[in-house]
């Protein structure tokens, strides 16, 4: 009797992943998954931290995805490794923050190493020739298996037939013509594929599902770097870079504005490191300070905080002022007025 | 080892609740809890979706003003 071959799918959420996977679940190979979390996934913490994306399904599509097609997930936190992908990208950025040809070497790479670790013979991904500008060409694709070191035991069951041969073709452990020719940047034929199987509640995040493409994210962590001095960051900051409204009146802090509840008790939780400011008098946001303010800017924030609550007409609005060591000042503050709030501030 | 071991996920955000249960639970003999403290609302779906994947149980889930606990039980 053959042997029955084993493969991990790399599995983003996303319906290419789901899709690559069931391909080759289909043709009798024992399939699991693994799913890498850099920081920047959209998945999970925008759920938690914000009340109004809590009216959608609540689910964490890599986990749904496997449940979908009956497998194992291995979720792997990379955070710390990813710094070095962000940070110095080989082959640069896409149109944003992402650096997606270095990042997929990367995956590709932890899931070589993977699979020798727990002795599995193959690797599959949902990429599909010609779908993204920078990782997913005919000239980067190759790339992508040569660097990682995974060479010819990368299989994408969705366009593998526009690609050279790989070794679990040429064994016999998949057979090639059962395998799919897709390219560009049509959905149709991932839809219709979808279809076949019966698969029709799939996840097609609006935005993608990785905040490094996201344009107001990139430009804020642009921005961070630049006053920072430096281009580094930790966990911390990626997660704050996600919530709330960023305003920088000088170069030397910014603040972050809740702008509902879930990001209030969010925020709550880096009272203790950060500066905050709250109105009292009149229902009004949490903010954070980051960076060092003079006392004058500490009292310029406080004016903007208070422009963002329910006393923005008033002459008069009471704030409080929480340092780190948890001292607590009230203020009663003039809130700033709209054509005080320079455009450029906005983050 | 006791037969239930405590996980302290307060102020992680999911996934990562769910990786920290993943790799103590790689640590563990069928049979054996985990009691998980959490503070993200996500746990409530993702780690009985994490659980159902791979064979695991959940045997309360409960909530406590702003924790949630979920105490599961590792499949064989
Ligand atoms: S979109 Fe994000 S996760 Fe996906 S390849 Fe690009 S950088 Fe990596």
């Amino acid at each position: 009797m053959n042997q029955q071959r084993k493969a991990v799918a790399l599995i983003s959420g996303g319906l290419d992943s789901l899709l690559s996977a069931r391909v080759v679940m289909e043709q009798g190979v024992h399939v699991e998954g693994i799913n890498f979390f850099t920081g920047f996934c959209v998945e999970g913490h925008t759920h938690a931290i914000r009340k109004r994306e809590r009216a959608r399904p609540k689910r964490n599509n890599a986990l749904w995805t496997a449940e979908q097609l009956g497998i194992k997930l291995h979720i792997i936190d990379i955070i710390e490794e990813y710094k070095d992908v962000l940070l110095h990208p080989r082959y640069g950025y896409g149109a944003h923050l992402n650096p997606c040809l270095d990042c997929k070497i990367f995956m590709v790479k932890k899931a070589a190493e993977w699979i020798e670790k727990n002795e599995f013979d193959f690797i599959v991904t949902g990429e599909v020739v010609g779908q993204r500008p920078m990782s997913q060409r005919k000239d980067t694709m190759p790339v992508v298996a040569q660097e990682s070191g995974a060479e010819d035991l990368l299989l994408r069951p969705l366009c593998a037939r526009n690609l050279p041969m790989t070794k679990p073709e040429r064994e016999g452990w998949i057979d090639r013509s059962k395998l799919h020719d897709f390219s560009g940047r049509t959905r149709k034929p991932q839809i219709e594929l979808a279809e076949k199987f019966g698969i029709t509640d799939f996840a097609q995040p609006a935005g993608g599902c990785c905040f490094l493409t996201d344009e107001q994210y990139s430009s804020k962590l642009s921005d961070l770097w630049k006053y920072r001095g430096e281009r580094r960051y930790d966990f911390d900051d990626i997660m704050l870079l996600k919530v709330g409204r960023h305003i920088r009146p000088a170069s030397n802090y910014k603040l972050i504005i809740a702008r509902e509840e879930g990001e209030v008790n969010f925020l709550q939780g880096y009272k203790k490191e950060y500066l905050s400011i709250k109105t009292i008098s009149h229902m009004g946001p949490l903010a954070l300070i980051d960076g060092k303010p003079s006392e004058e800017q500490v009292l310029e924030a406080a004016a903007i905080v208070a422009r963002f609550s329910k006393g923005k007409m008033e002459d008069r609005v009471e704030v409080e002022i929480t340092r780190q060591g948890g001292e607590v000042q009230h203020l009663l503050i003039k809130p700033l007025k709209p054509q005080e709030m320079k455009p450029e501030w906005m983050l | 080892m006791s037969n239930r071991v405590r996980l302290d996920a307060r102020r992680l955000l999911c996934p990562l609740p769910v990786i920290k249960m993943q790799n103590m639970a790689s640590d563990l003999r069928p049979g054996q809890e985990i009691e998980a403290v959490c503070t993200d609302p996500g746990v409530l779906h993702d780690i009985p979706a994490w659980c159902r994947i791979n064979g695991h149980e959940v045997l309360e889930s409960k909530s406590d003003r702003n924790e949630y606990i979920l105490i599961i039980r590792i499949g064989g």
